[in-house]
Parts: structure tokens; sequence; C-alpha cells
């Protein structure tokens, strides 16, 4: 199939690849578009945004973004202030302590019990810089697909209905594997 | 720098809206036409041919400006595809 449309031309001692002119590009994006994952483990605020701005700039250009949320990534995705309906009561502690909601997540550093976040989202809004709940909305806008690992909801006692709706997908390592190998930018946050 | 059919203001925005803001308003566009786009982040500069590389739209130039006293930057895109 690749040889169909493509076909490798010897430019001194760097190979390339040249597009048959019968294809146009929106039809090669069509077939063989460019392809984003980024897994995002961290569940602060300045890692979310840097995964949603590159997420969101991807999807600008064209190309097709998945982002997996996994362990205390899944706290951006989860609804602001949703409990936990895990069954056991370890679980159900879990999931109350670790409180989720795109606007409350923490700075890595600084955070000094808050203060250091609720300044960094002063100085945010004064520049009118979209924090990671504005970032998330243009994401779903653009059609970044938003999967959430399964695995670790079960394990973090996050339930489905605790999540933000727009979530595509419920998901595992393999559906995250299959999308990776197709994908050119695969970034782990 | 060609007459701008359609200007996109995104002045005082950051990284990536006005990339985003770009790829929504070129759709509005008809095959020819030139979008101009204010900015004041300088990385526009490099962001929007690096943007049009990519989407296949071609990238005019960009012309250094100042707007309400702050340095700003025209970037135009003519839109090669629908």
């Amino acid at each position: 199939m690749f040889n169909e449309r493509c076909s490798l031309i010897d430019v001194g001692a760097i190979m390339t690849t040249a597009v048959a002119p019968s294809k146009t590009l929106a039809a090669l994006q069509e077939t063989k578009p460019e392809k984003v994952t980024i897994v995002l483990l961290s569940g602060e605020l300045d890692r979310a945004m840097a995964a949603f701005i590159i997420a969101t700039g991807a999807a600008a250009m064209g190309m097709r973004v998945t982002i997996f949320f996994t362990f205390w990534g899944l706290n951006a995705i989860r609804r602001t202030g949703a409990g936990s309906s895990a069954r056991d009561w370890l679980r159900r502690m879990f999931g109350l302590l670790n409180k989720g909601g795109a606007e409350r997540l923490p700075l890595s550093r600084f955070h000094f019990g808050g203060l250091g976040t609720s300044m960094i989202h002063t100085v945010m809004k004064q520049n009118r810089m979209p924090g990671v709940p504005e970032l998330l909305r243009t994401a779903q806008d653009l059609g970044v697909q938003l999967i959430a690992c399964t695995t670790t909801m079960g394990l973090m006692g996050i339930s489905k209905e605790t999540l933000i709706d727009g979530v595509d997908q419920l998901a595992g390592v393999s559906t995250y594997l299959a999308e990776a190998r197709q994908g050119n930018v695969n970034l782990f946050i | 720098m060609p007459k701008a059919d359609v200007t996109l203001d995104t002045l005082g925005l950051f990284c990536p809206i006005p990339i985003i803001n770009t790829s929504k308003k070129i759709r509005e566009l008809t095959v020819g036409e030139v979008l101009e786009v204010l900015s004041s982040d300088e990385g526009i500069k490099k962001d929007m041919p690096a943007w049009c590389e990519t989407t296949g739209h071609e990238f005019v130039g960009v012309e250094d400006d100042t707007i309400n006293y702050q340095p700003a930057y025209r970037a135009f895109v003519r839109k090669r595809k629908s």
C-alpha cells in the first residue's frame, strides 16, 4: 500500500520519499494523517497545560490527536467536586482525598498550599492566558480524542460517572499501543 | 505584502491560541484569498510558517509592527486548499 503512492528517491546521501503526483496532499492526509498520542500521567497544572497546548496546537495543524489519561492525569477530566462511587471504603477514601477537576490542579512546584497556584491563576487571568479548563474545551472543539485508562480508574476509585462529558473512550494499554504505533509524535507527560 | 482579504486579531493571546484561531478562520476564506493574523506573540514568526508547511497553505510573510505602543506582528497566509 505504501508503494502505491510513495516511491523512494535518492538525493545525495539522504533517502527521502516522494509523493506520487496523482495523489493530492489532501488525499494523502486522508489516508495517512499525521498522528500525535500523548500519555498524561501527571495531575499538575503546568504539566497538564503543556499536554493540552501541544494537543491543541497539533490539532490546529491538522494532525489527529489522542490523549490518554492515566493515574493523576485523570484528575484533569474528572468533574470538579465529584466524589467516588467505589464499593470498598479504601478506594472510596482515596477517590475523595484525591480531588479532581481541571480548574483545581496544583502546580508541580511552588504550590505552597494553594497560594502559589492561585497566584499563577491570577497572572494567567491578567494576561488572558487560557487555563486547563479552557484548553480542555478547545481540545474537545478541535476533535482531540480523550481516552481514560480503565485500570487506573479502578485502582484510584474513579468511576466513569465522575468523569466529564465527552470522554471518547474508556480503554486500556492495547488501545493506547494501537494508536501510538501509528503515531508520528508520542509523548509521555 | 499583499492586501489581506480577512484580518484576524489575536493580539494579547498566547500560544497556541493564535494558531488555533488561524486554523478556524482559514475555513471562512476561499482558495487564493489572504488571511492576515495580528499577534503580539513573537513566536508567531516561526509558528506560522511551520503551520503553513504542515497544513499546505502558503506562508506569504510576516511584518514587524507596533500596535497600541506594543510590538506586534502581522503574518500573511494565502489559502491554498479548501
